[in-house]
C-alpha cells in the first residue's frame, strides 16, 4: 500500500510533493488498510443485527423482519438512518465530556484489536509476534467504555449496570487468559498466524482436540466479556431497565451497539483461529485451505451467540461470578498442568 | 521530523499533563481516569523504545484489571473533597520536602553520570523476527528462577492475608448452596398424583 501511495506522489508535479512528506504518505496508506478491513466488518454487523431478529424469530415460530426491502433485507440500513437522525439526549448533571467520549472508548478498541487478525497466510495488517497479547490488551480496554457510561449517565440503573459489568469482565477475563496460556504453549508462539500453522496437518491436528476443556471455557468468557445472553446482566431488561447505556440515544447508543457486534464477531474469529485452525480445511483432499473455511468456522460461532441468546435464560448475578471464579478458572489451571505434562512428554500428534 | 519523534513528543507531552491532572483535578473519578491515560500513553511510550511485551502487558494488567478495580471503589465512594482538602497548607512543607528529596534521589540515579550515552551506549535495534516476550521469559525462568519464585510466594501470600482480613464469619445468615440446587431433580420435588375427575 505504501508503495502504491509513493509512486503516486512520485507522479505529481513538484510542488505538490511538498505537502505529501514521508510520514503523510505513512499515514494514508494505513487508514486505507483499516479501512479495507473495517468497512467490510461493518457490513457484516449492520447484517449480523439482521440475522439475529431473523434466527430467533424462526427460533421462536415468528417471521422476524420483512418489511424494508425485499425479504426485509434494507431493514439494517432503516436501522442505522433511524438511529443516525435520532436526537442524542445528554441528561441533566450528566458529566457531559466523559458521557460523550465513553461510547468511543467502547468501540475503539474493538477496532483496534482488528489490527492483529490474519485472515489467512499472507493477508494480515500487522503480523506482529505479540499478537495474542495485543488481543487481549485491547479487548480488556472495552471495559471502560461501559464504566464510563455507566458513570457519567448519572442515573442509577446505569451505574449498576456499570458495577456488574465491571465485576463480570474482570472475572471472566482471568479465565480467558489462562485459556489463551493454553494455545501459546500448544502453538508455542504469540503470533496468530504461527498459531494457525501449528495446527496444519489434519483435523485430529486442530487445538480443540487436546485443548477441548481450554476451548469451552474460552467461548463462554467470550460471551461473558461481550455481554451476551445469558450473561447480559450488564444489560439485564427485567432488571435494571437497560443497564449501563439506559440513557444513551441515537448515534451515542449506535456505536455502543457497534462495538458490542464488532467484539461478538471478533470473539467468534478469534476461537476459530486459535482452536479450530482457523483457515485451514477440515478436508485437504476436497478443498484446499482457504479464507472460505475461516468465514464458515466463524459464522458457526456468530449463530452461536444467537442460539444461546434464543435458548438460554439470563444467569442470576451471583451465579455468574460463582460460574467465573469457582468453575472456569480452575478447570483452566487443572488443564494449564495436564498441558504441562503432555508438553514435557511430547504426548500425541500435538505436543510432539 | 521523523514519524517516531512525532509519535515520541506527542505520546510524551500526554504523558506530562495526565500525570500532572492525577494530582491536580478535583473529581477522585477524574483522576483515576487520568492515570489510565498516563499509563496508556507510557505503554505507547514503551513500544517506541520495542519493548512490547512489557508495554502490551503494562496495558493489560494495570490498564485493563487494576484501574477497573480502583474506579470500581472511587465510584462506590461517597469521597468528601472539601474535607479531604481541609489540611492541604498545614501539610504543605512536608508535601514540598517530599518532593524535593524524591526528585534529589531521582536525578542521582538517573543522572548523566549513570546513563549518559558515554557510559551506556544506545541499544541497537533489533531485527524484525526478535521476540522481546521470548528472551524476557528466557532469562525469568533460567537465571533470575528463584528471584521469581520469590516474588510468587509473596503474592500468594498477600492474596491470602487480604482474603482471610476481609472474610467475616456472620452466624445466622443464610447462603444459598448452588451445588445442592443443580442436584434437585423433580421426584424429589414434585408428586404426580393420578386421581379420578370429580363429578359435578
Amino acid at each position: 500500500m505504501k508503495d502504491i501511495i509513493a509512486t503516486f506522489v512520485s507522479y505529481l508535479p513538484e510542488w505538490m510533493q511538498y505537502f505529501w512528506p514521508e510520514w503523510f504518505q505513512y499515514l494514508i496508506s494505513n487508514v486505507v488498510l483499516a479501512l479495507i478491513i473495517l468497512l467490510p466488518l461493518f457490513i457484516v454487523v449492520a447484517y449480523y443485527t439482521f440475522a439475529e431478529r431473523k434466527v430467533i424469530g424462526y427460533m421462536q415460530i415468528r417471521v422476524g423482519p420483512n418489511r424494508v426491502g425485499p425479504k426485509g433485507l434494507f431493514q439494517p440500513f432503516a436501522d442505522m438512518f433511524k438511529l443516525m437522525f435520532k436526537e442524542i439526549i445528554i441528561p441533566t448533571n450528566a458529566n457531559r465530556y466523559l458521557f460523550l467520549i465513553a461510547p468511543v472508548l467502547a468501540f475503539a478498541p474493538a477496532m483496534a484489536a482488528w489490527a492483529v487478525i490474519p485472515f489467512n497466510d499472507t493477508l494480515v495488517f500487522s503480523d506482529i509476534n505479540a499478537g495474542l497479547l495485543y488481543i487481549l490488551a485491547m479487548t480488556s480496554l472495552g471495559v471502560y467504555g461501559v464504566i464510563i457510561a455507566g458513570w457519567a449517565s448519572n442515573s442509577k440503573y446505569a451505574l449498576l449496570g456499570a458495577m456488574r459489568s465491571a465485576a463480570q469482565i474482570v472475572a471472566y477475563e482471568i479465565a480467558m487468559g489462562f485459556a489463551l496460556v493454553g494455545v501459546l504453549m500448544a502453538g508455542g508462539s504469540l503470533n496468530l498466524g504461527d498459531i494457525v500453522n501449528s495446527q496444519a496437518g489434519s483435523v485430529y491436528n486442530w487445538f480443540f482436540i487436546p485443548l477441548f476443556p481450554l476451548f469451552m471455557v474460552y467461548f463462554i468468557a467470550g460471551v461473558a466479556e461481550t455481554n451476551r445472553a445469558p450473561f447480559d446482566v450488564a444489560e439485564g431488561e427485567s432488571e435494571i431497565v437497560a443497564g449501563f447505556h439506559v440513557e444513551y440515544s441515537g448515534m451515542t447508543f449506535a456505536v455502543f451497539f457497534l462495538g458490542e457486534y464488532a467484539n461478538m464477531i471478533l470473539i467468534s474469529l478469534l476461537t476459530s483461529l486459535l482452536f479450530l485452525g482457523g483457515w485451514l480445511s477440515p478436508f485437504p483432499s476436497l478443498m484446499g485451505d482457504s479464507i472460505l473455511w475461516l468465514f464458515l468456522k466463524t459464522g458457526f460461532f456468530m449463530l452461536l451467540f444467537l442460539w444461546f441468546r434464543a435458548t438460554f435464560p439470563r444467569y442470576r448475578y451471583d451465579q455468574i461470578m460463582r460460574l467465573g471464579w469457582k468453575v472456569l478458572i480452575p478447570v483452566t489451571i487443572v488443564w494449564l498442568l495436564v498441558e504441562g505434562i503432555a508438553v514435557y512428554y511430547k504426548v500425541g500428534p500435538w505436543f510432539a | 521530523m521523523a514519524i517516531d519523534s512525532i509519535i515520541f513528543y506527542f505520546f510524551a507531552i500526554s504523558t506530562v499533563l495526565s500525570a500532572a491532572s492525577v494530582v491536580t483535578v478535583r473529581n477522585p473519578v477524574h483522576a483515576a481516569l487520568f492515570l489510565v491515560l498516563t499509563f496508556f500513553t507510557t505503554a505507547c511510550l514503551w513500544m517506541l523504545l520495542e519493548a512490547e511485551f512489557l508495554a502490551i502487558t503494562l496495558i493489560l494488567v494495570y490498564v485493563g484489571a487494576v484501574m477497573v478495580l480502583f474506579l470500581f471503589v472511587v465510584m462506590m465512594l461517597d469521597i468528601n473533597i472539601a474535607r479531604l482538602r481541609e489540611g492541604f497548607i498545614r501539610f504543605l512543607p512536608v508535601g514540598i520536602a517530599l518532593a524535593l528529596i524524591m526528585f534529589g534521589l531521582i536525578y542521582k540515579v538517573v543522572s548523566d553520570n549513570q546513563f549518559s550515552l558515554e557510559s551506556m551506549a544506545a541499544p541497537v535495534a533489533k531485527a524484525a523476527d526478535y521476540s522481546n516476550t521470548k528472551e524476557l521469559g528466557k532469562v525469568l525462568y533460567t537465571e533470575y528462577v528463584f528471584a521469581f519464585e520469590i516474588a510468587a510466594v509473596i503474592l500468594l501470600v498477600a492474596i491470602i492475608a487480604a482474603i482471610s482480613l476481609t472474610l467475616r464469619r456472620r452466624p445466622g445468615t443464610r447462603y444459598q448452596n448452588p451445588s445442592e440446587q443443580m442436584k434437585v431433580r423433580k421426584q424429589d420435588r414434585l408428586r404426580i398424583v393420578k386421581m379420578e375427575a370429580e363429578k359435578q
